[in-house]
């Protein structure tokens, strides 16, 4: 019974996901909007561009290869498979065993790459400058990244996501100084990853500075909305991931029959507008930083993370 | 079964002999296709030898002939077992390339040493005392280096065999002062007489900092990596893919075999730190070194300097884990490293017979020379990207199953307990995680900018891809990669033996679908894995296919799509004269690495850019230089040649010696050596 229950939440996960995805960014677009004073477009409308976007046909340079063709299926299907595996409203869905942290980091990793490969792909100046600024920022996220990881399987002893939300709900953590440490972390690494200010403007085109636009440049028609797509999806999974580990109440445990489902629904849904909120709010009041600075944006978070592994040896350590 | 082990001592015999008739079989085109097929065939009766020795016991073999005081003794157990498969995969399919790769009479110094040095390879592995261990060493080294040296016209590669062959006497002499430590005054060099005397204290520092120098600079651990990117590239391209596979592999073999077996189990977990740290240092020097390099081939070298590093940690960990009595953290650990030691051998294989595939093809090495080659060299393209993939560690490929291994098992290290090593561990993972996203960035750098964009010379818009063996060669290690990135669990299994014996306790049972940190901890799924990455691109698919409107299909199917000029922000056409665009419009390798020059560069790497604009007004074009020095190299060529001169100074003075002199010299010579034994033999 529990694994029909696993198969249902887990299929009820990956179409709220798939949902969800273009209405966070249109909720985050429309926050930003009215936090600096406009009026805003209508949340849905990034769904109708995606609808409209799909309609087109795509527009390929002569000399592009199979690479451009492929890459965004590649780049979506990674995405999916990676927002599939970390838990929203439930846990113990059916994928639960897969979902480990450092999969999820290779799942992105294999987008990205996918990314940068199809910017290179026509040989122009904007697709290989966007290439290799994002394979390099993502050099230096990567460790923040597992750093944190190292505090959270420390602290849960696994580095499965659904066993961490499990321990961090259940185990009765509290407030911990090294959990906050991995929190700044994670979420540095979340902008770089997602391509948000500071790191990078998310509604800029032809700017010099510009990092994931510049590798998509050529993509047109339903190859660029699957590349859109697929960066919705990536902002969804790493807010689900933030909120899975670091605010995991109301979460549905396993085995749960579905009306504590709705309450976890409920919180679920809450837990992405607060985080929606604070980070169109962190957007609206922040400037962009130039590019060469963050290394040092990066750096730092990787630095807080290992400073947060350390206070948790040296506490350890001691009791 | 000794049956397996004296077929193997055969083989061996009979690469040697190969290697004298190569000589003689030089001259004709059959001879050569002969001496490749033969090896060829030797590679993978190696490899099924390995597969034997894992599936049966232990077994060794005094061979009727050997050094003056003693025989020469074999053995085969899972640890020499396991290390066979890399090597005789690897040299398995670089000979096939090189059987491909025959249109004419091949110079015998180029045939010769080409069995000889799989067979030196076979002989370390299988060697079950310290000189036979010594004789295949050297063999390799040898062998390996005439190979290297084997185009001395260019002074480039006679100055990577020149420093090749000085780091292979250097890492010899320290394997031989290792193996003198390790017997002490008995001076029975056999395995099995080691074992029964594993050094204590010092003598145990002793061994490992000897080996780590002696097995190290031959697998590339930093600061011993400098001939690497030198002598790599200098050498064909298929010597090169057994170099980087399978010669990296026989130094880290002599090196888990001298820690994890001769040195015995009861040696402290501190005695792991230092691999540990001088792997986490190979691996970001080398991974970074990868996003900076200009040419193909070092490019491909310096990712190997980092995988080593990777398959170092890990054997550090297996052993701090050891001794720190946490048998099945140490068997995650050496697992780890055994199967990355496999996965790399095969994907590094693939991705050096690639670029030999576009040396052939383009007729060059500098990335600045090639591009678009996905055009005209398909097969060659997508099986390379299968090995780049492999090497990003992308999921499912091979390299990510290891090095979630070890990652998982640098996550669990705190569990040792002490406070300094948990910060260093701590450490060590971030850059472990560094060196995994900088080998990323690199190996996008080497597919994207050789592969896509534009030809940026008429010479490679030309390329020709080369069919028939050489093109078995690239499939069957792509088909490698994916097999063992989806099956990790299988040969985890398989090594299970092997990892007894390093870590003194049985891993988790893997199973055939995935492989696990510990009890109860995270699991990787690969297959699984797999189906999720299918099933999710195979609905984007159907549902953009779905979507795509009647209105279209006038044009086509629904995947049709409409062709144009590149967009390229509007910029305009290039002139009638540059058919495929301006080359210099797209990035350059200097280019490409830029951001992770400036980033990491110049501080590890003392990477500099200097910009030279035309004055005001003047039409000229600007220049930039860029370049980095290693500071290791530098740190070798400077103090050590001065060294050299000074010694030498000294030495010219001796020549001015009065007879006088030179009779008390000797004198005083002949007392010392008294006195030394007279304190020697006292004790």
């Amino acid at each position: 019974m529990a694994l029909v229950w696993g198969i249902i939440a887990q299929a009820l996960h990956i179409a709220l996901i798939l949902a969800a995805a273009p209405l966070l960014t249109g909720v985050v677009r429309w926050l930003k909007a009215r936090m600096m004073g406009r009026r805003g477009a209508d949340p849905l409308q990034p769904t109708r561009d995606l609808l409209k976007l799909l309609r087109k046909t795509p527009v390929l340079a002569e000399n592009a290869s199979a690479v451009s063709r492929a890459a965004p299926y590649i780049a979506v299907g990674a995405a999916v498979a990676g927002a599939a595996l970390v838990p929203s409203f439930a846990r113990g869905m059916v994928f639960a065993p897969l979902s480990d942290l450092i999969l999820v980091a290779g799942l992105l990793a294999l987008g990205r790459v996918a990314m940068a490969l199809a910017g290179m792909d026509v040989g122009t100046p904007f697709g290989g400058l966007g290439a290799a600024r994002e394979m390099s920022f993502a050099a230096l996220a990567e460790p923040a990244l597992v750093v944190a990881a190292l505090t959270l399987a420390i602290l849960a002893g696994t580095t499965n996501l659904d066993a961490i939300a499990a321990a961090f709900r259940d185990g009765g953590l509290g407030l911990r100084v090294s959990l906050g440490l991995a929190l700044v972390a994670m979420v540095a690494v979340a902008i770089a990853e997602n391509a948000r200010i500071p790191v990078d403007n998310p509604s800029t085109h032809l700017e010099l500075t510009m990092v994931h636009e510049a590798m998509i440049l050529e993509a047109s028609g339903r190859h660029l909305a699957l590349w859109e797509y697929a960066a919705m999806l990536r902002l969804t999974l790493w807010l689900a991931l933030l909120s899975a580990v670091f605010l995991p109440f109301g979460q549905a445990p396993a085995g749960a029959a579905p009306h504590v489902w709705v309450v976890g629904l409920a919180a679920w849904v809450a837990k992405m507008g607060a985080l929606a909120l604070a980070l169109a709010g962190f957007e609206s009041a922040i400037a962009k930083m130039r590019v060469f600075r963050v290394p040092e944006f990066l750096g730092a978070a990787l630095l807080l993370g290992l400073l947060g592994a350390i206070y948790l040896f040296v506490s350890t350590g001691l009791t | 079964m000794p049956a397996v082990l004296t077929a193997l001592a055969l083989l061996v015999g009979a690469l040697v002999v190969l290697g004298v008739a190569a000589w003689p079989l030089s001259r004709s085109v059959l001879g050569a296709r002969v001496v490749h097929g033969g090896v060829a065939l030797a590679g993978l009766l190696l490899a099924a030898g390995g597969l034997a020795g894992l599936l049966g016991g232990v077994s060794s073999l005094t061979l009727p002939f050997g050094p003056p005081w003693g025989l020469a003794r074999l053995a085969l157990d899972p640890l020499s077992a396991w290390f066979l498969l890399p090597v005789g995969l690897s040299a398995a399919c670089a000979s096939l390339f090189a059987f491909g790769g025959v249109h004419g009479p091949v110079a015998p110094r180029l045939l010769v040493p080409w069995p000889l040095f799989l067979a030196g390879m076979a002989l370390t592995i299988l060697a079950a005392d310290g000189f036979t261990l010594l004789l295949g060493f050297e063999a390799m080294s040898l062998a390996s280096w005439a190979l290297v040296a084997h185009d001395d016209a260019q002074a480039a590669n006679r100055r990577a065999a020149r420093i090749y062959l000085g780091f292979a006497g250097f890492g010899g002499l320290s394997l031989i002062l290792a193996l003198g430590v390790l017997a002490g005054g008995a001076g029975d060099v056999a395995f099995a007489v080691l074992r029964d005397a594993p050094p204590e204290g010092w003598r145990a520092a002793a061994v490992l900092a000897l080996v780590i120098a002696g097995a190290g600079s031959k697998a590339g651990i930093a600061p011993l990596h400098v001939w690497l990117p030198l002598a790599h590239p200098a050498a064909p391209s298929h010597v090169s893919a057994v170099m980087s596979g399978a010669m990296t592999k026989v130094a880290l073999y002599v090196l888990a075999r001298f820690v994890f077996d001769l040195m015995g189990p009861a040696q402290p977990f501190w005695l792991g730190a230092p691999l540990i740290a001088l792997g986490a240092a190979s691996a970001v020097i080398g991974a970074l070194r990868a996003n900076l390099e200009d040419d193909t081939k070092t490019l491909l070298a310096c990712s190997t300097i980092e995988n080593v590093g990777l398959i170092a940690i890990g054997l550090g960990l297996a052993m701090a884990f050891r001794g720190a009595d946490l048998p099945a953290l140490a068997a995650l650990a050496s697992g780890a490293s055994l199967l990355h030691a496999l996965n790399h051998a095969v994907f590094k294989t693939l991705l050096f017979l690639a670029a030999g595939e576009v040396l052939h093809g383009a007729a060059t090495r500098a990335i600045d020379r090639l591009g678009g080659l996905i055009h005209r060299m398909p097969v060659t393209a997508w099986a390379a990207l299968v090995g780049v993939g492999a090497a990003a560690a992308l999921p499912p490929l091979s390299g990510f199953a290891s090095e979630w291994l070890l990652l998982q098992a640098l996550l669990a290290a705190w569990r040792v307990g002490d406070l300094p090593f948990q910060i260093g561990v701590a450490a060590a993972t971030a850059l472990t995680a560094l060196a995994a996203a900088l080998a990323a960035a690199a190996m996008v750098r080497f597919w994207g900018l050789v592969f896509l964009g534009r030809p940026r010379t008429p010479r490679a818009a030309g390329a020709q891809e080369a069919g028939g063996a050489a093109r078995w060669a690239l499939l069957v290690p792509a088909g490698l990669t994916v097999a063992f990135g989806l099956l990790p669990g299988v040969l985890l299994d398989l090594a299970e033996p092997a990892l007894r014996l390093m870590a003194g306790a049985g891993a988790p049972r893997a199973g055939v679908l995935s492989v696990g940190a510990a009890e109860g901890g995270a699991r990787y799924w690969p297959v699984l894995v797999a189906l999720l990455l299918a099933a999710a691109v195979g609905a984007a698919l159907w549902f953009v296919r779905r979507r795509a409107p009647g209105g279209v299909a006038r044009f086509g199917a629904p995947g049709h799509v409409m062709r144009g000029p590149a967009w390229d922000c509007g910029f305009i056409a290039a002139p009638a004269h540059l058919p495929f665009g301006d080359p210099a419009s797209q990035p350059s390798a200097a280019g490409f690495g830029q951001p992770l020059r400036r980033m990491l560069g110049t501080s590890l790497l003392a990477a500099r850019e200097a910009v030279t604009m035309p004055p005001p007004g003047a039409t000229g074009a600007a220049r930039l230089d860029a370049g980095f020095h290693d500071p290791a190299l530098v740190a070798l060529e400077g103090p050590l040649p001065r060294a050299r001169e000074a010694l030498a100074t000294q030495a010219e003075r001796l020549r001015d010696l009065s007879i006088r002199q030179c009779l008390g010299l000797t004198f005083g010579a002949v007392v010392l050596m008294l006195a030394l034994l007279a304190v020697l033999g006292g004790r």
